[in-house]
């Protein structure tokens, strides 16, 4: 595997057009700058990356699978389909990536005490991971909603030496705990580092999370070089506050060729009010440490939100998502809970994957998309994690009862 | 800038309470801003409830909820009406707590344009830091609206730049995390208010934590003002349409103990 280009993109302003920025209490500036300066020193630091090389080898099991998904392209009889498989990745899912990094940032800035959210408790499990790796300190906050949605994550997290916070605030879901874990760090900015899961927040979080997530073009690009000699026509991944998505993208930004499409969760419909689906329905606003697009209301209260999915289940998206939207290099697509269902099951039975529920979002749209297509063209899909979180509520879902 | 809040603090400390905005309900809070006057407020800091706020504790962050309970869509101008209806009884000056967004959706330039018009006059935008003021001060300056800026136990040197850039007053912050009553404060804020004074005469409250009379009396000695929300807005959560006279009554005991205080020569 060669090295990670953590310089894809130099962008050291935290402004993607007119979007990112850092809308964050002043208690928190001076570390956010810290953090922001000691990124911009490690990521050009030569054994910072090659400590990141060799967890993301030895540690994570990367590189990842290109897979090509033969029977799904006999099946949908249009463009070849590549799966990106990062559900294959140690704890199953592309947040292993993301925490790696920032947990080896953390470590050399002197930090002993790792704070996250976490939505279906992905993220948390992989900050717990990494946590329990560096032997460092866990604590990980958690929409009270989402413990009992997801109890056996909660136990993973505690099994690995977390704390587990549920949140009883607000509507008790993945935008609670972000708030929470932000008011953790205010009181607490010394020894803690709040490891944020996904490409969104206040700078550098957008571009950290980017940069370390970049990895999954960075191969795939190579990848598909080796086994076709071409680009792909079409990178399709799903987009929740958008950090798969924006790794997925990253290193295909400058390709005009390629079309980037990111895949919403539309919950039931992206014209009720049951969706988490941000840049069809959303508008631009301020929350969370971003100017960014959101679900909010005309006063700019921010809304509820609803998926099937719990990590799609975020009323915001990360800023270059929203710039990348804005200037039309990316398309942005719902994708409703029964599509999702329906690619769950498809890409079980075909390619015998069980695809994280997030992920077959964007499995879904390739099912819509590839029979358009010619049959010389390609797609890549990226699988951002495996279902085995999800089997119970599928089942659930299609009214099937399972003892638990 | 001719900031209309600066001179409040001449020859005296200040009492700055706060209460949120439609906690519990429209009439109440207009009730709330005249009663805070009554009892002495020398600035009536209004929160505007927002969905999320971050930089408030467990209090406040129930005033809001309350607030938007049975209103989730509580348009920013029946907020401004409030004001509309305190300002038939009440000069006092106001100045609102909110979060950015609200600003940004009602548009930068017609909100401050509508504080300008009901006399209030100054914001206090707490996810709004000094890196990103410069998208609304430009334009809350030509409405005379003073951006209160916040600087707190980790600023460090930061603080001449936020300090250098302040009008009206300067909302320090006691101690780190949220806001909410505390018995412990950061032990040297007056150094930190020192470092303060040797950028800018624009006067220092201190405000996160303080509920009772002697904390008041002991901030108001250290800076020029006590600023006091979460033991308000408990008042207001435990007395809810009652509140009123007992907002007036606390008010009146904690102005007395930040006025206890002689004004510091040396300023």
């Amino acid at each position: 595997m060669t090295e990670l280009n953590l310089a894809l993109n130099p962008n050291t302003t935290g402004r993607y057009g007119e979007y990112g920025g850092q809308y964050i209490p002043e208690t928190l500036m001076n570390e956010l700058d810290n953090m922001a300066k000691a990124y911009e020193h490690f990521k050009n630091d030569p054994t910072f990356k090659t400590e990141l090389h060799d967890l993301l080898v030895d540690y994570a099991n990367r590189p990842s699978l290109l897979y090509y998904a033969k029977r799904m392209t006999e099946d949908l009889g249009g463009a070849q389909i590549y799966l990106k498989r990062e559900d294959l990745n140690h704890t199953g899912a592309h947040k292993i990536n993301n925490v790696i990094g920032q947990a080896l940032l953390a470590k050399h800035m002197g930090k002993t005490r790792l704070i996250a959210e976490t939505g279906a408790g992905q993220h948390g499990v992989a900050t717990a991971t990494i946590a329990a790796y560096f032997g460092m300190e866990c604590e990980v906050f958690m929409g009270k909603e989402d413990t009992d949605r997801q109890k056996l994550n909660v136990y993973r997290m505690e099994l690995l030496g977390a704390k587990v916070h549920p949140v009883t605030s607000g509507s008790m879901v993945l935008k609670d705990a972000i708030n929470a874990a932000l008011q953790d760090w205010t009181t607490r900015v010394d020894d803690t580092f709040y490891l944020m899961g996904s490409a969104t927040g206040p700078h550098p979080y957008p571009l950290m999370v980017r940069d370390f997530q970049s990895i999954i073009s960075q191969e795939s690009k190579a990848q598909l070089q080796d086994q076709t000699g071409q680009l792909p026509d079409m990178v399709v991944a799903c987009v929740g506050g958008g950090s798969n998505a924006i790794g997925s993208f990253a290193n295909y930004i400058d390709d005009p060729s390629v079309q980037l499409v990111g895949a919403e969760a539309a919950g039931k419909g992206v014209d009720t009010n049951l969706t988490a689906a941000t840049v069809e329905r959303g508008s631009d606003g301020i929350f969370h440490g971003m100017k960014s697009m959101f679900l909010q209301n005309e006063t700019g209260q921010i809304n509820p939100v609803y998926s099937i999915s719990a990590g799609l289940d975020y009323p915001g998206v990360g800023p270059e998502h929203a710039h990348l939207a804005a200037t039309g290099r990316a398309q942005y697509v719902g994708v409703t809970d029964d599509e999702a269902v329906a690619a769950f099951e498809y890409i079980a039975k075909t390619e015998g994957i069980v695809a994280a529920i997030e992920s077959c979002h964007a499995v879904a749209y390739v099912q819509k998309i590839a029979p358009t297509m010619r049959k010389d063209q390609i797609i890549v899909c990226t699988l951002s994690g495996r279902g085995d979180k999800d089997v119970a509520s599928i089942a659930k879902y299609k009214g099937v009862a399972i003892d638990e | 800038m001719n900031s209309q809040l600066k001179p409040v603090f001449t020859n005296q400390k200040a009492f700055i309470p706060f209460v949120t905005a439609n906690d519990p309900n429209f009439d109440t809070t207009v009730q709330n801003i005249v009663a805070l006057a009554e009892g002495g407020a020398d600035i009536v800091e209004l929160g505007v409830p927002f969905s999320d706020p971050v930089a408030d504790g467990p209090v406040i962050q129930a005033a809001d909820l309350r607030a938007l309970k049975d209103d989730p869509d509580l348009p920013m101008d029946r907020v401004f009406d409030m004001v509309v209806e305190a300002r038939k009884q009440t000069a006092v000056p106001i100045a609102f707590l909110t979060y950015v967004n609200i600003v940004f959706q009602y548009g930068y330039d017609a909100f401050c344009q509508r504080c300008a018009e009901l006399d209030i006059r100054g914001l206090v935008i707490p996810d709004l830091p000094f890196e990103e003021r410069d998208e609304l001060a430009p334009i809350a300056e030509r409405y005379n609206v003073d951006i209160i800026p916040l600087i707190t136990p980790t600023s460090g040197d930061r603080i001449a730049k936020i300090a250098g850039a302040a009008t009206g007053f300067i909302y320090v912050v006691s101690s780190l995390g949220v806001t909410g009553e505390r018995s412990q404060f950061n032990n040297d804020l007056t150094g930190l208010i020192a470092q303060i004074r040797a950028v800018t005469d624009v006067p220092a409250a201190i405000g996160f934590g303080i509920h009772t009379p002697e904390q008041a009396a002991e901030m108001a000695n250290i800076a020029d003002g006590a600023i006091v929300g979460s033991a308000c807005v408990n008042i207001v959560a435990e007395y809810g349409t009652q509140a009123p006279a007992k907002l007036r009554d606390y008010t009146r005991q904690m102005k007395a103990a930040v006025s206890g205080v002689a004004k510091n020569p040396a300023v």
